[in-house]
């Protein structure tokens, strides 16, 4: 990591929130239309406690959602790239199913489960961020080459030992692509639970409330530390991504 | 029982398809003795691929039998060695782990140290001492290929089988490494059969080369070869070797269902 990689990023953002500011102040917008960069500080400020509480309250549930729909993706996954009867099976019901908006789930899972906040807001990350894990996964099991099985099989391998040394490995560039677009997804779901629910936590609510009370600088406000824990979140990824499929990656000239 | 170590006896096999079976195997004959090196020629898509599936049994076929020392083959069997025209090499291994990777599947008496060291060993007799750390997509293709053939020798397989494994080299890269097998077969003796469509590299390497017919495949012709005193390429243009290309090259024409007068278009 040189110099020119953070700085290349930060002047990016800056150069962004002067475009935002200039747009606003050019426009003589007021407040209650569209809040400037300038507008943030004061709001972080005034209700710094209520970020933190309600940004941990978001993170941890996001983080949960997701840790479930990598462990369910991986294990559908599996069972669809190994049988091709499940496969056939599961795919149209996979495609249905993520084709639903899950805006019109949110009522029906705070309907059923009424009460339980943290579990409808796990539940709804979980359901949208699931899809792309599963279909990575069964995708990079079932196009693996025959000459990879070919090898260890003659070796007298079994399927796990073959799972194990080849088809798990290979398969991890995709599943950290997949993981990488499940990760905002799973901010989504948390957020629009938040929001949606009466009495409802996390920053989704404080959205919510800012809303209810006008405070465009706060909804604002709230845009940005959204944007900045996907951001974190994202990064964990790419970092757990050049951990453990880093030899995907060629060195440019090759 | 006769003293050979790959005896395959009168095979027949058909893939089923959605248009009916489709035979590819039809009175396959092949003979190989210990320490011999049979090279399997014939026209594309005659089924030379299934046949080395048949030896690796990994499939086993409708008809006929295939033994192996003596015991017929029933299943995949750690004895055997293999290499293909695709390397596939894991991407994720260094070039020393990916030739170690049979080691770590068959059975064996070696420590940890041994294993490496004859990994490391083999590296450096086809020419691959110093990449052992490096990765497969930092090699060039016959590179590659060369670290394929460690690996699938490093277990000393009573049988390797090599199919097509020069096939996307480019020509001169596929001489170095023509003479690279000649060098490896001396230092680390085995029983092979290659299947190739290069008949050149068929007389170069092998002692025995059978020509199979069109599909369905069945054994045509057999010659033994005798490139006399140690094998470098100058051994290929003796008048001996072209007389023996132009034997082959007219049972490939016959494997073709093509006839002289149709080929000189007389």
């Amino acid at each position: 990591m040189n110099l020119r990689n953070i700085l290349v990023p930060v002047a990016a953002i800056l150069v962004f929130g002067i475009l935002w500011e200039l747009l606003v102040w050019a426009n003589d917008w007021p407040n209650y239309v569209m809040a400037s960069p300038s507008d943030l500080p004061p709001a972080y400020t005034q209700y710094w406690e209520l970020f933190i509480v309600m940004g941990w309250q978001t993170l941890w549930r996001t983080v949960v959602g997701l840790v479930l729909a990598i462990a369910f993706g991986v294990f559908l996954g599996m069972i669809m790239g190994f049988s091709r009867l499940m496969r056939d099976a599961l795919y149209p019901l996979l495609v249905g199913f993520n084709a639903i908006p899950k805006a019109t789930v949110v009522p029906i899972v705070a309907l059923l489960f009424v009460g339980d906040h943290n579990f409808n807001t796990i539940l709804i990350a979980f359901m949208i961020s699931f899809f792309p894990i599963a279909v990575s996964v069964s995708i990079g099991l079932s196009t693996l080459e025959p000459e990879y099985r070919d090898i260890l099989r003659s070796l007298g391998a079994s399927r796990t030992t073959i799972f194990w040394k080849i088809a798990l490995p290979k398969t991890l560039p995709e599943f950290f692509g997949a993981l990488k677009v499940a990760v905002t997804l799973a901010f989504i779901g948390t957020n629009l639970m938040e929001i949606v629910s009466p009495h409802g936590r996390g920053l989704g609510a404080l959205f919510d409330s800012g809303k209810t009370n006008s405070d465009y600088p706060l909804m604002f406000a709230v845009l940005i530390a959204l944007a900045l824990m996907g951001i974190v979140l994202y990064y964990v990824v790419v970092a757990l991504e050049k951990i453990f499929a880093g030899w995907a990656e060629r060195s440019p000239g090759y | 029982m006769s003293d050979n170590l790959i005896e395959i006896k009168g095979v027949r096999h058909a893939y089923q398809t959605k248009s009916g079976p489709l035979p590819v195997l039809d009175g396959l004959e092949l003979s190989v003795p210990e320490g011999g090196f049979a090279a399997v020629v014939g026209p594309s898509g005659c089924g030379k691929s299934t046949l080395t599936r048949l030896i690796a049994g990994l499939m086993k076929p409708d008809h006929g039998e295939v033994w192996l020392h003596g015991e017929l083959v029933k299943g995949p069997k750690s004895t055997v060695g293999m290499a293909f025209q695709n390397p596939v090499l894991l991407e994720w291994r260094t070039i020393l782990q990916n030739v170690m990777l049979p080691l770590e599947i068959v059975p064996t008496k070696l420590s940890k140290r041994e294993k490496e060291d004859r990994a490391r060993r083999l590296l450096a007799l086809v020419g691959l001492e110093g990449f052992e750390d490096k990765r497969p997509s930092e090699l060039s293709g016959g590179m590659r290929q060369r670290a394929s053939l460690c690996r699938s020798i490093v277990h000393k397989p009573e049988v390797l089988i090599l199919d097509e494994p020069f096939g996307a080299l480019d020509a001169f890269t596929r001489e170095d490494l023509w003479q690279t097998m000649h060098k490896v077969k001396a230092e680390e003796p085995f029983t092979g059969v290659l299947i190739t469509h290069d008949l050149r590299e068929s007389i170069f390497l092998a002692d025995q080369v059978v020509v199979l017919s069109g599909r369905p495949a069945k054994t045509q012709y057999v010659m033994d070869v005798h490139l006399t005193g140690q094998r470098d390429i100058e051994n290929l243009y003796t008048p001996e070797s072209a007389e023996a290309l132009n034997i082959l090259r007219r049972q490939i024409q016959i494997a073709q269902g093509r006839t002289d007068e149709h080929e000189d278009g007389r």
